[in-house]
C-alpha cells in the first residue's frame, strides 16, 4: 500500500470532530438521552474526541463506551487470521437511551451490523445512530450512517487509512493505493 | 495470533505463547458472563460432541455452558446411557459419532491416552476433559487464570500442590503449564503419594505441611480420591487429616495470606477443614465462574481454527 493522497490534516481532522459534535446535539435536540460507543480500536478514541468536544459545548460528560465485535463477526471461516479478541467496555445501561455508534472507516457495513448484534445483547436502545468520520462506499449491507465526517468515494484497490495521535501519532486520513503493478 | 495446535491434549509441551493466548481469551470471554445476555454468535454452525466416559459435574457442567455461550450446538454422550453398554468399541462409537458431522469433541474418559488416540483416527478438534491419571488441561489452566488474577502475574509465584500427586491429573496438567509459564512449583504430601520421577519435572517435594504453608503463594489443595483406592496409600483418613488437612489453625499459625485453590468436590474434614472450606467458598466458587471462561477460550481457539 501507498500513499496516494493526505486528504485531511490535524487541523481539518479537528474542525470534522467539532462539526459533527455539534450535528450530533441538534439532531438529538440536545443530550438528555445520548450515550457514546466507540468502535475498537480507532472509533474508541474518536468517540473520546467527540466526548470532548461535546463536553466543551453543552459542559456535560454523556456515558462513553466501548465496543468490541470481534465475536459477532461474520468472516470467521474465510479469513486467513484468527482475530485476537478484546474486551467490550460498557458500564452503564443502555436500555431506552439514545447510541451513537461511532467508528473510523465505514465501508461493507458488516462491521457495523456486527454491533448492532453486539449492542442489542447489552439492552434494548431507544434508538442506535451511526457516526462515521470516512464514508468510503461499496456497501453490502442496507446500512447508512447518520453523521458523516467526510465522503470519499474509493475504489476497491484503494483504502483509507486513518491515523490517530493516540496509536499512530499523528491526525490525519490517507487515501492508499495497493502497490501491485499490472 | 492462534493456537499452535489443533487439539487440547495436555499442557505437557504447549508452548507459553498459546498459553498466555488462552488466559488473555479467557479475560476477555470473563466480560461476557457478567452481561444480561451471556451469548455472542462466535461458533455458530459448528457441532460440539460432549463424550463423558466417566462421571462430572462441573467439567462437564462448565463445558455445556461455554459451549452455549458461544452459540455452537452441542450434544451430549455419556455412557451409561450409549451403544457403549452393548460392546461398542471407543474407535467405533467416535467414527460413528464423527460421521454425523461434528466440529469439536470434548472427551474424558478413566484410560489415559484417550484423548491422543482420539486425535490420531479424527478430524475433530479434540479437547481433553481428563483422562486417567494422565492429564486436565483446562482445570490447570482456569486454576493459572484465577492465580493471576489474584497476583496480576504468574512467573515468579511460588506453587505447591498438595495432596494425592501420583494420581492426580489436575496436578500433572498444573506442573506442566505452570513450569513452563516461569512459577516455581512444589508438591506436599504423604510419601506412598508423590510419584517418584517428580523431581525430574524440576519440582521440589515438601514433607511438612506447615512448611508448605509458609513458603508459597498458592497452595492448589487436591481432593483425595476415595474413589481410587486412595485409602491404601495411608493408614487412615483421621492420620492424613492430621498431618496435611488445611485448618483454620494451621494458617493462623504460619499467618500468611495465601491463596487456596481446590478443583473440587471438597471432603470436608479430610484435606481442608469445614472451617477453612466455608471460608475459602468465594474463591473457590470464582474457580468456577472462570472455568467456564477458560473453556469458552478454548472453544473458541480451536473452533475458529481455519
Amino acid at each position: 500500500m501507498d500513499v496516494k493522497a493526505k486528504i485531511i490534516d490535524e487541523d481539518g481532522l479537528s474542525r470534522i470532530i467539532t462539526r459533527m459534535a455539534h450535528e450530533i446535539l441538534e439532531k438529538n435536540k440536545g443530550s438528555q438521552n445520548l450515550v457514546l460507543m466507540g468502535m475498537k480500536t480507532r472509533g474508541e478514541f474518536l468517540a473520546r474526541r467527540i466526548f470532548e468536544s461535546i463536553e466543551q459545548i453543552e459542559k456535560i460528560e454523556l456515558p462513553l463506551g466501548v465496543l468490541d465485535v470481534t465475536l459477532y463477526r461474520d468472516d470467521f471461516r474465510t479469513r486467513l487470521k484468527q482475530p485476537e479478541v478484546s474486551v467490550s467496555n460498557i458500564t452503564f445501561d443502555i436500555n431506552d437511551r439514545d447510541v451513537v455508534i461511532i467508528d473510523d472507516v465505514l465501508y461493507t457495513g458488516r462491521t457495523v451490523r456486527s454491533a448492532l448484534n453486539a449492542l442489542m445483547d447489552f439492552g434494548r436502545p431507544r434508538s442506535i445512530q451511526l457516526c462515521v468520520l470516512v464514508d468510503r462506499g461499496h456497501r453490502e449491507l442496507p446500512i447508512r450512517a447518520d453523521y458523516i465526517g467526510k465522503n470519499i468515494p474509493t475504489s476497491n484497490q484503494e483504502e483509507i487509512k486513518v491515523k490517530m495521535k493516540e496509536i499512530d501519532g499523528e491526525d490525519a486520513i490517507y487515501l492508499m493505493e495497493n502497490s501491485v503493478k499490472n | 495470533m492462534s493456537l499452535s495446535s489443533r487439539h487440547l491434549l495436555g499442557l505437557q509441551g504447549v508452548p507459553k505463547e498459546d498459553i498466555q493466548l488462552i488466559l488473555d481469551t479467557a479475560a476477555t470471554f470473563r466480560e461476557i458472563l457478567e452481561r444480561p445476555i451471556k451469548r455472542v454468535p462466535t461458533l455458530q454452525g459448528k457441532t460440539v460432541v460432549n463424550l463423558f466416559y466417566e462421571n462430572s459435574t462441573r467439567t462437564r457442567i462448565s463445558f455445556e455452558l461455554a459451549e452455549k455461550r458461544l452459540s455452537a450446538d452441542s450434544v451430549n454422550f455419556s455412557v451409561g446411557q450409549s451403544s457403549v453398554s452393548k460392546g461398542e468399541t471407543l474407535k467405533d462409537t467416535i467414527k460413528n459419532i464423527e460421521a454425523m458431522k461434528v466440529d469439536l469433541v470434548v472427551v474424558r474418559h478413566a484410560a489415559a491416552g484417550v484423548p491422543n488416540f482420539l486425535s490420531r483416527i479424527c478430524n475433530s478438534n479434540i479437547i481433553n476433559a481428563g483422562d486417567g491419571i494422565h492429564e486436565h488441561p483446562t482445570q490447570a489452566l482456569l486454576d493459572m487464570y484465577s492465580i493471576r488474577e489474584k497476583f496480576g502475574k504468574l512467573a515468579g509465584l511460588k506453587v505447591c500442590i498438595v495432596g494425592d500427586v501420583a494420581h492426580s491429573r489436575v496436578a500433572m496438567s498444573n506442573i506442566f503449564g505452570l513450569k513452563t509459564i516461569g512459577a516455581q512449583v512444589s508438591v506436599c504430601g504423604p510419601s506412598t503419594m508423590i510419584p517418584k520421577f517428580i523431581e525430574e519435572l524440576g519440582v521440589n517435594i515438601i514433607h511438612n505441611i506447615d512448611e508448605a504453608i509458609q513458603e508459597n503463594d498458592v497452595l492448589n489443595v487436591l481432593r483425595i480420591q476415595l474413589e481410587r483406592k486412595a485409602r491404601e496409600y495411608f493408614p487412615s483418613i483421621r492420620e492424613y487429616a492430621n498431618y496435611f488437612g488445611i485448618t483454620q489453625e494451621r494458617l493462623e499459625k504460619n499467618g500468611r495470606d495465601i491463596l487456596i485453590l481446590h478443583p473440587g468436590p471438597i471432603n470436608r474434614g479430610v484435606e481442608l477443614s469445614s472451617e477453612v472450606a466455608d471460608g475459602l467458598n468465594q474463591i473457590i466458587l470464582k474457580q468456577v465462574t472462570n472455568g467456564v471462561a477458560v473453556r469458552m477460550a478454548v472453544l473458541y481457539l480451536l473452533g475458529t481454527l481455519n
